[in-house]
């Protein structure tokens, strides 16, 4: 779910490869702030918002006359320059992968998707930037870029999708060697389908909206889809221990994989066999999932495959409270009949939902809306600004689904919840993808944001997020942050001992001379918000070099000892040396 | 960031707030809410249109409800649970014990008993006191906190007025009405217990430290209390009155339950608001120092309050009541403790909090306290007792004026809280004192004497029975003064007794002093060096003393100072040599503290009655539990569990050290780890 998508307006544009033009139609999305979505992808296209603009105005102060202009282009003097030594490129060149030290190409592979590094894009420029990009097609080459690596001592950072929020691929400012990116966009073909046990191997680099389109076309899907799915690869899920959205029925990714082949400075580590369970030891698997590329590049992955599903349906429920809400998720989840998804949104974040809402398009349609509401609040007597709301998603043959479908909404009934219908479902969904790209608009209106996460037990769940939000909204205050912020949570995942729930924060920066550091210092507070609480340093974002100061509180010393031997032994040099988790 | 974790503990104290921020510090105003009392009708008052403000996260519920609620909670549950299976007893009966725990411990507002108390006590009040004086400040920054997070107040204790007092300006200034930790005593009162309990006040039994199903149900009655945002809830950190009208050390126990809803992150922040009352002449003055002679006090009693009603017509003077800032506890423990522990158990366990966390709390009692003190607002009387005590048998009157106003500027100077009445002159201020407290001194011929004299042809017990009543009477407000000074005195203290100006020596018997005293007068743990410092300053701000990098001397002018300091601290020092000595000599085998108090107490009274000793002071019970407490606390005591209490051991050797401490005459030993 990481919240990473290009940035339209900034400069990078992607080197053109071969799958390139499909990349750039996913991310053809604008919000004209005239109210106008020029979005064919997702189901906002071409309607009208009207209560958007009011939503934004009200929430964060912004006035739409008060515009930051980001810069048009990419100022290639800015850049630093490319440090490689020509031993290396005669090698490289020798082994006939693609690379390129131009430094846009550089600048690309130098960040990820936190609010900071996108601002560093606009405003700035990065300390220590990649030297090089290759480009390895396929197993064998990454190979080779290793074994170059430890002939000539560089450093290599692997790059996925680009999707990281946890600082993870931004480079060591103190580091002297010369730093290859090594990019796996290439690596992105199914290798062989096995419907008999249903497995798939698959080279690492792809995307997984193209996993999912292909394996689709053989009638089958993984059903891992993390929100970052347009943009993230397979290898990046495996090395940020990535989850799902509907990892109700498919698992999360620890779940999905039976393989993993990782080239490291060691050589290569794999199983002899691809079964569904072995003891042998601690699983080798969970040393490289988590391992956020300090270990090595995972190449090609076996995973689990399923059937695509017969049908599918959205729906959602009101809930006349956030704790109402909660108990609600607590027993679906107890009595294990959690759909493919169910999600809970607070109100600030159902009211966000609402201002998305597009212009309905007939009289009736907009009567209907508003006898729905009468229901709601004055019938029912649920409060609009306390009510929160759930949206599910059901997923498997039609029948059955129609039964989950009654069983959950009984249970909804007994915590006074009420069927909304499928379109404020479908509705939610949309908007865990369209948040991303509405951060992005934002800057232009001096609103920034961000989103973090975290696993909490269900006892905590209420309190870690009344806490986590008050926060938040204390710290601006502190900070001089002249408008209330935009703070909302929602619980993300359920599972039999916790849940995941998800934060939003955003604030109007005008006014505060350095809105990025004040912005870190408030995320930071949330972070030991969530600690103080019970909550999880990261449920799936992984940490980074964002969340590394808290490691050692997380895991305990022995634990971080466990991990260092390893990465001692398996990378003495160090030449996975983007300095992540530890 | 491993190395900002690892520094120790004591570095990252909050400490608290000292005279170099404290001169700068701006007080509220005060405002007399009997005023409006006089001059409008009292029941009008009583049936006024009472809606207060309220905790924003409020779920409003009845009293019963949260009854209820304690009863099912998990926590509760758990612990009957596990009381049956160890006890082999049906859940059934014990959840039937806590119903009664529960009954007996539960208050039960109503709107009606508030009322009545408001018509009562706007008589009663108006009868007894001049003027009851309130920073009306503290009183809206109390407003706003009530709703912000939910509140605990702490106010000082020194009187049963106290918590009367309290609710009726919360009424007055229509804030959400506390419930009340009282002592379970009160329910002993036929009628007042129950219109107590339904004005607010929960019963807890004195000691139920054994009694795990008492503490389960009493603790989350409290913390429910807490979370739900109920109403504000009020307790006494000194944990009883003070009869020495010198602060308690505080007990730890109340104020771990309601700090724990925040350790567990059960609410986003806690605010903890030390109230100071201070009174001019306290109601219970003299049955204070008849308990610490030795006569016990009467058992609270319906009757014994109807008794009580001849007070009414004496007059006590003001009342100021001080509502101090209210501290965010989620501030005082930012960065100081690690929640891990709570993590990791689910959060309805009983747990022994951890060693950090009992550290965190005796601060942040001992702080409270401290802020408590800072805000008591001295009368003119109080400085009267200081200087008449060092005085007796008679002062000329002029001199006790002259005096008098001298030791205002010293107060002041050491960040003491004096309220002047209506600026008059000092001639009409010590006037008025003298006349409000006739009962305990008076002018006879251009001089102030004690009221010390029994029937004329008493016996010689008798004559000294008298007299240390009136001098504990006095000198309970001498006493008053005692935490102001305490830092100052004891460096002059020191210097007098060290007799020698090397600042490391001084420092060493400094500190070996607030060791031995740390029962006595409130010190923050463990930052003895900063006190050194602190008394230090103040004493060079007032000229007492000249310090250099490694000496202190008293300046010529300072003799004055330096030696009204160490003559007000005397009574203590003296005190104790006298308790040691008893302990020392009188006592070979294991004692209990009820041999230990009328023991030393016969062993003083001989000593005045051949008037070997004039210190009457050591006959006070609260000093001899005091002294005990910290040769305990030294290690030259030892207090040993039995079944029927404690029994204590005195290590002869270590008391005889001290007490050569004392005697000052053997120079004292260097600490090793003196850092001056």
């Amino acid at each position: 779910m990481d919240g990473g998508i290009m940035t339209q307006n900034s400069y990078s544009i992607r080197r053109v490869k071969q799958n390139l033009q499909e990349k750039e139609n996913a991310c053809a999305y604008i919000i004209n702030m005239h109210k106008v979505c020029r979005c064919t992808q997702y189901r906002l296209g071409g309607m009208v918002l009207p209560t958007f603009k009011e939503w934004i105005e009200k929430t964060f102060g912004a006035s739409l006359e008060h515009k930051t202009t980001s810069r048009a282009s990419l100022n290639v003097n800015d850049v630093p320059p490319s440090i490689v030594n020509e031993e290396f490129l005669q090698d490289l060149r020798a082994t006939n992968i693609s690379y390129s030290q131009d430094a846009e190409d550089r600048v690309f592979r130098a960040h990820g998707h936190c609010l900071h590094e996108i601002f560093v894009l606009r405003e700035g420029m990065f300390k220590r930037i990649p030297d090089i990009v290759v480009w390895p097609v396929c197993h064998e080459d990454v190979v080779k870029i290793v074994e170059l690596a430890c002939k000539h001592n560089l450093c290599i950072i692997p790059f996925g999708g680009g999707t990281s929020v946890s600082s993870a691929l931004e480079c060591p400012e103190e580091e002297k060697r010369t730093i290859v990116s090594l990019d796996t966009s290439q690596m992105n073909r199914i290798l062989w389908i096995d419907e008999k046990n249903l497995t798939a191997c698959v080279e690492a680099g792809i995307v997984g909206q193209d996993l999912e389109k292909q394996l689709g076309e053989s009638g089958f899907c993984t059903g891992h889809e993390p929100d970052s799915m347009e943009f993230s690869s397979l290898g990046g899920w495996v090395a940020t221990r990535a989850s799902g959205m509907k990892k109700n029925i498919y698992g999360n990714i620890e779940d999905l994989v039976i393989h993993i082949k990782m080239v490291t400075p060691r050589g290569i580590v794999e199983k002899n066999c691809q079964v569904p369970r072995m003891s042998t030891g601690p699983d080798i698997h969970h040393f490289i999932m988590g391992s956020e590329g300090t270990l090595g590049v995972v190449t090609e992955v076996t995973i689990k495959i399923r059937p695509l599903p017969e049908y599918q349906k959205y729906g959602s429920v009101v809930f006349p409270n956030f704790e109402r809400g909660v108990a609600c998720l607590r027993e679906v989840a107890k009595q294990r009949c959690a759909p493919a998804s169910i999600r809970l949104v607070d109100n600030a974040q159902f009211q966000f939902g609402h201002a998305l809402k597009p212009q309905v398009a007939s009289i009736f349609t907009s009567f209907l809306d508003g006898l729905k509401k009468f229901y709601i609040t004055k019938f029912k007597g649920f409060d609009p600004n306390i009510l929160c709301v759930a949206t599910l998603l059901f997923e498997g043959d039609r029948e059955k689904v129609l039964q989950h479908e009654k069983q959950v909404y009984d249970i909804a009934t007994k915590f006074g919840g009420l069927a909304a219908g499928e379109d404020n479902g479908q509705r939610g969904y949309m908007l865990t993808f369209v948040i991303a790209y509405i951060r992005d608009l934002g800057l232009d209106y001096y609103v920034i944001g961000e989103s973090f996460e975290t696993s909490v037990p269900w006892d905590r769940v209420l309190d870690l997020c009344r806490n986590v939000k008050e926060r938040i909204v204390r710290e601006c205050k502190e900070k001089g942050v002249q408008f209330a912020p935009f703070s909302t949570c929602r619980v993300t995942q359920t599972y039999d001992a916790g849940a995941c729930v998800y934060f939003y924060f955003a604030f109007n920066y005008r006014g505060i001379s350095d809105p990025i550091h004040v912005y870190e210092e408030i995320e930071r507070a949330a972070r030991e918000e969530i600690l103080a609480n019970g909550g999880s340093l990261s449920h799936h974002h992984g940490v980074g070099k964002l969340r590394k100061r808290w490691m050692k509180e997380s895991i305990s010393d022995v634990g971080l000892g466990m991990l260092r031997s390893v990465k001692e032994y398996v990378d003495p040099s160090n030449i996975f040396g983007n300095k992540n988790l530890l | 960031m491993a190395a900002a974790a690892a520094v120790p503990g004591r570095a990252r104290r909050g400490t608290p707030m000292y005279s170099k921020e404290l001169t700068s510090k701006k007080r509220d105003e005060f405002e007399d809410i009997l005023e409006e009392r006089r001059l409008s009708s009292d029941l009008r008052y009583a049936m006024k249109c009472y809606t207060p403000v309220i905790y924003k996260g409020l779920s409003p519920c009845k009293p019963n409800a949260i009854k209820t609620a304690v009863l099912q909670s998990e926590q509760v549950q758990y612990v009957i649970k596990q009381l049956a299976k160890e006890m082999g007893e049906s859940p059934d009966i014990i959840q039937e014990e806590a119903t009664e725990i529960l009954d007996e411990m539960g208050h039960s507002m109503q709107l009606g008993a508030v009322r009545f108390f408001a018509f009562t006590l706007s008589k009663i009040f108006k009868q007894l006191f001049q003027r009851v004086c309130v920073n009306e400040e503290g009183m809206q920054r109390l407003q706003h906190a009530i709703q912000e997070h939910p509140v605990v107040l702490l106010p000082s204790h020194r009187s049963y007025v106290d918590f009367l007092m309290l609710s009726y300006l919360l009424y007055t200034y229509d804030l959400a009405l506390p419930v009340i930790a009282a002592g379970i005593d009160f329910l002993g009162m036929k009628i007042v217990g129950e219109l107590l309990r339904r004005a607010g006040a929960f019963f807890m039994r004195r000691s139920f430290g054994g009694n795990r199903l008492y503490w389960a149900v009493f603790a989350e009655y409290v913390k429910t209390m807490l979370r739900n945002g109920y109403a504000p809830i009020e307790f006494f950190l000194e944990g009883t009155r003070s009869r020495t009208a010198k602060t308690l050390t505080p007990k730890f126990g109340l104020l771990s339950i309601v700090m724990e809803p925040f350790f567990k992150r059960e609410v986003f922040d806690t605010y903890l608001v030390p109230i100071s009352i201070s009174y001019e002449r306290i109601l219970e003055e003299s049955l204070y120092a008849y308990e610490l002679l030795g006569v016990p006090k009467p058992k609270e009693s319906t009757s014994g309050l109807l008794k009580a009603r001849r007070i009414l017509s004496d007059n006590f003077g003001t009342i100021h009541i001080y509502v101090g800032q209210p501290v965010s506890l989620r501030t005082l423990a930012s960065g100081r403790i690690n929640l891990c522990p709570y993590n990791l158990v689910p959060r309805h366990l009983p747990q022994k909090p951890s060693e950090d966390i009992q550290e965190f709390v005796s601060d942040v009692a001992y702080k409270m306290e401290l802020l408590q003190i800072e805000n008591m607002v001295l009368s003119p009387w109080v400085l009267v007792a200081a200087v008449l005590l060092q005085n007796l048998p008679a002062m000329d009157f002029e001199l006790l004026i002259e005096k008098t106003l001298w030791l205002k500027g010293l107060t002041q100077t050491f960040g003491g809280f004096i309220e002047w009445p209506d600026n008059l002159c000092a001639k009409k201020a010590v006037m008025s004192a003298l006349a409000l407290h006739s009962n305990i001194a008076r002018l006879v011929n251009g001089h102030v004497v004690l009221n010390d004299k029994g029937e004329e042809d008493g016996a010689v017990g008798e004559i000294v029975f008298k007299r240390a009543l009136a001098i504990l009477m006095c000198g309970t407000y001498r006493n008053q003064l005692l935490n102001v000074f305490v830092r100052p005195s004891l460096v002059a203290l020191a210097l007098q007794m060290t007799r020698s100006f090397r600042k490391e020596e001084v420092y060493s018997c400094f500190s070996i002093l607030r060791d031995v005293f740390s029962d006595e007068f409130i010190f923050f743990p463990g930052i003895s060096l900063k006190d050194f410092e602190e008394g230090c300053f103040l004493l060079t701000k007032c000229d007492a003393i000249q310090t250099t990098q490694q000496e202190i001397y008293p300046t010529d002018k300072g003799s004055v100072i330096v030696s009204f300091l160490s003559a007000m601290f005397r009574p203590f020092v003296e005190g104790y040599q006298l308790i040691f000595r008893y302990l020392s000599k009188e006592t070979k085998e294991a004692f209990t503290e009820k041999q230990f108090v009328p023991g030393v107490r016969n062993f003083v009274f001989q000593l005045l009655e051949k008037g070997n000793t004039q210190c009457y002071e050591a006959l006070s019970s609260d000093m001899q539990k005091n002294a005990l407490a910290a040769l305990v606390q030294l290690g030259a005591v030892k207090k040993k569990k039995m079944s029927n209490g404690f029994t204590y051991n005195v290590n002869q050797e270590a008391v005889n050290k001290i007490l050569d401490v004392f005697d000052a005459r053997i120079p004292v030993q260097k600490p090793v780890a003196a850092r001056l």
